[in-house]
C-alpha cells in the first residue's frame, strides 16, 4: 500500500501546487501509516520533492512535450497499480482538474475534488470539500478502496518536511492519445493568476484602460498577478483571461488587492478563497468591503500612487 | 452531427446557502434554479452547430422532476428534445455513468457540458464521462470549431491558452469563451411556446452505484468586520505584522 502524488511540472519546474500536493500526501500517508510516492512526468529535479516528504519519486521520461489528458492518465494508472497505491492526490491546477475524473475511472476509485484540509478520518474515510463558490463545505465519504484526492489550491499549504528520498525511472505505456497540441500561448515572464501568491485587481472604477499603468506597477512591487472585473473585460479594457470571478478565472491567493471594484456577488464567489482580501473603493458603501479584511475608503488616484511609494520603500527596508 | 448538452440545474447566483436536517441537505427554500452558467456556454455554442451546420442538439439532466423547468428552458433556448434521468444526482461518479448510457444509447458524436457546475464545483463529470466511452476530452474548452469529425478547440492552460485537434466523438467541458457573454441567448415567447410541445423524455436509471456520499455540509466561520484605516502606512503595517501577507 502507498500514497501515490502527482507532482505536476510545466516546461520541467515543479508547479506550485506540486509541493502542496506533496505535503498533503506525505500527511495522508502517515494517518494510514505507509509510504508516499510522488510521481512526475518530465518534471523537476527530485530532490525538491524529497524537501517536502516524498520518500520516493518515480520519474517519467516520454516525448510528451506537453499535457494531454488521455496519456498523463494512463501515465498515473500504471504507476498507481505498480506502486500498489490505495489513495492518489493530484492538484487543481487545469491539468490536475483534467486528468483527476479520468484516473478516477480508470482505478474505479471514488473521487472527491476541491479537498481543502487532511483526511478527518480514514476509516470511514472523510474529507472537506469546498463547494456553492466558497459558501459551503462538505464532508464527503469516500466509499471505494481506491481513492482519487483532489487538493484546493492554497489551502493544505505547502510544508517542508525533509527525507532521503531516492528516485527511480519509470516506462509508462501510451495509449493513442487522441488529442493533440497545436501551439500554446502563454504570457512569459508574467506571474500566473493561478500561480500568484498575490493578485492586484481592479474595476471600473479606474475610469478606463489608460489607468492601468499603476495597477501593473502595484502588481510589479508585489511581484503579483494582475486581474480585473467582469464589465472591465467585456468592455474590452483589459483581456479576458484577467477576468476573475465567478463565471472568470478562480482565484484562492494569500492576498487579492481590490480597486474600484464594488464587489457583485459573482465577483466575490470567484475571489473569497484568497485568504486576506483588502478593498480600495471611494464608495464606503462599496458591498466589497464587507467581504474584505482590510479597506482604504479614499480615491484609487491617490492611494494607489502612495502605497507603491511606501511599498517600494518597505520592500527596501 | 448527434449533440448531447448535459444540463445542470443548480441555484441561481445570488442564491442563499444554507443546509437543513441537521446539516446534510442543502436548503432549497426560497431558492430560484437555474441553468448551470457553464453549461449555458456550452448550450450557446451547440445552437450555432444546429443553425449553421444542421446540428441536431439534445440536452440531458440527471435528476427528480423538479429539474424539468430548467430542461424546458433549454428547450426554448433552442434545442430539439430533451432526456431526464429520473436519478437523485449524489456523485460525480453516478451522474457520469447514468449519462454515459445515454450516450451510448443515442449514438451522439459530440458531448458538450461546462466545466464545473455552479453548486458543487466538482469540475469531475465531464472527464469522467469521456473516460467511460473512451472518448476524447478537452476540458476548460474556450474555442470549438467542428468539420466533418474533426475538431479545433481551444483550450484555457495555466497562464495562457492551447490550441488542439481532435476527432470526433468528443466530450467537451466549456466555459466563457466558447462563447461569450453577449451571445448568451434569452427565451422569447415563441420559444417558450415552442418548447412545451418539443419532446422531453424520461429514463429510469440503470444501477449505477455512488463513489461518494456527502455526510455533513458546513458554513465558513463567519468572517470578521473589515478593518478600515485611512493611510497606506496603516495598510502595510497591518498586512505585514497581523495578517503576514507582505
Amino acid at each position: 500500500m502507498s500514497v501515490l502524488v502527482f507532482a505536476d511540472s510545466s516546461e520541467g519546474k515543479f508547479k506550485k501546487t506540486a509541493y502542496e500536493v506533496v505535503s498533503y500526501g506525505k500527511k495522508v500517508a502517515e494517518q494510514l501509516g505507509t509510504n508516499v510516492v510522488a510521481l512526475t512526468v518530465n518534471g523537476g529535479d527530485a530532490s525538491e520533492l524529497y524537501t517536502y516528504g516524498a520518500e520516493k519519486v518515480v520519474e517519467v521520461k516520454n516525448d510528451l512535450t506537453s499535457f494531454n489528458a488521455k496519456g498523463y492518465a494512463a501515465i498515473i494508472k500504471q504507476v498507481a497499480e505498480a506502486q500498489s497505491a490505495n489513495v492518489v492526490v493530484i492538484d487543481s491546477s487545469v491539468d490536475g482538474l483534467t486528468v483527476a475524473p479520468l484516473v478516477a475511472v480508470g482505478l474505479e476509485a471514488g473521487y472527491a475534488s476541491n479537498v481543502v484540509e487532511a483526511p478527518s478520518s480514514t476509516n470511514p474515510f472523510v474529507v472537506k470539500r469546498k463547494a456553492f463558490s466558497n459558501k459551503g463545505f462538505n464532508n464527503t465519504e469516500i466509499l471505494t478502496d481506491k481513492k482519487v484526492i483532489g487538493v484546493a489550491k492554497n489551502s493544505y499549504g505547502a510544508h517542508e518536511n525533509p527525507v532521503s528520498g531516492t528516485s527511480e525511472a519509470f516506462d509508462a505505456s501510451l495509449p493513442e492519445l487522441g488529442v493533440s497540441s497545436v501551439s500554446i500561448d502563454k504570457a512569459t515572464g508574467k506571474v500566473t493568476i493561478a500561480d500568484a501568491d498575490v493578485v492586484v485587481s481592479a474595476g471600473r472604477g479606474l475610469k478606463g484602460p489608460e489607468n492601468w499603468g499603476m495597477v501593473e506597477e502595484l502588481a510589479d512591487v508585489l511581484g503579483a498577478a494582475t486581474a480585473c472585473s467582469k464589465p472591465v473585460s467585456d468592455l474590452g479594457w483589459r483581456p479576458h483571461s484577467e477576468h476573475v470571478g465567478q463565471t472568470g478565472k478562480p482565484v484562492a491567493s494569500n492576498l487579492y488587492i481590490a480597486i474600484g471594484i464594488s464587489g457583485a456577488i459573482q465577483h466575490l464567489a470567484g475571489v473569497n478563497a484568497s485568504k486576506v482580501k483588502v478593498v480600495i473603493n471611494n464608495d464606503p458603501e462599496a458591498p466589497f468591503f464587507k467581504a474584505a479584511d482590510y479597506g482604504i475608503v479614499g480615491d484609487a488616484f491617490e492611494v494607489v500612487p502612495q502605497l507603491i511609494e511606501k511599498l517600494k520603500a518597505f520592500k527596501q527596508s | 452531427m448527434k449533440i448531447l448538452v448535459c444540463i445542470s440545474h443548480v441555484p441561481d447566483t445570488t442564491s442563499k446557502i444554507n443546509f437543513t436536517d441537521n446539516d446534510t441537505k442543502f436548503d432549497t427554500n426560497g431558492v430560484q434554479f437555474v441553468i448551470n452558467p457553464y453549461d449555458e456556454f456550452s448550450l450557446t455554442r451547440a445552437m450555432w452547430f444546429k443553425e449553421k451546420q444542421g446540428a441536431s442538439v439534445t440536452v440531458v439532466n440527471v435528476g427528480g422532476a423538479e429539474t424539468e423547468p430548467t430542461l424546458r428552458k433549454a428547450l426554448a433556448i433552442g434545442a430539439d428534445d430533451a432526456i431526464r434521468v429520473n436519478a437523485v444526482p449524489t456523485d460525480g461518479m453516478l451522474v457520469a455513468k447514468e449519462l454515459a448510457e445515454v450516450v451510448k444509447n443515442g449514438g451522439y458524436d459530440l458531448v458538450l457540458a461546462g466545466k464545473e457546475s455552479a453548486d458543487y464545483n466538482g469540475q469531475m463529470v465531464p472527464g469522467m464521462l469521456a473516460s467511460l466511452l473512451d472518448f476524447n476530452f478537452v476540458n476548460g474548452c474556450v474555442g470549438l470549431e467542428v468539420e466533418g469529425t474533426s475538431a479545433t478547440l481551444e483550450r484555457e492552460i495555466d497562464g495562457g491558452e492551447e490550441k488542439v485537434s481532435s476527432t470526433l466523438p468528443l466530450v467537451v467541458a466549456g466555459q466563457k469563451g466558447i462563447v461569450e457573454e453577449k451571445d448568451l441567448r434569452i427565451p422569447n415567447m415563441r420559444g417558450i411556446m415552442m418548447a412545451r410541445k418539443k419532446p422531453l423524455n424520461v429514463v429510469e436509471p440503470t444501477s449505477s452505484s455512488a463513489a461518494t456520499s456527502t455526510q455533513s455540509f458546513e458554513k465558513p466561520a463567519p468572517k470578521g468586520d473589515v478593518k478600515l484605516v485611512d493611510n497606506v502606512d496603516d495598510l502595510i503595517n497591518l498586512l505585514h505584522n497581523e495578517a503576514k501577507a507582505i
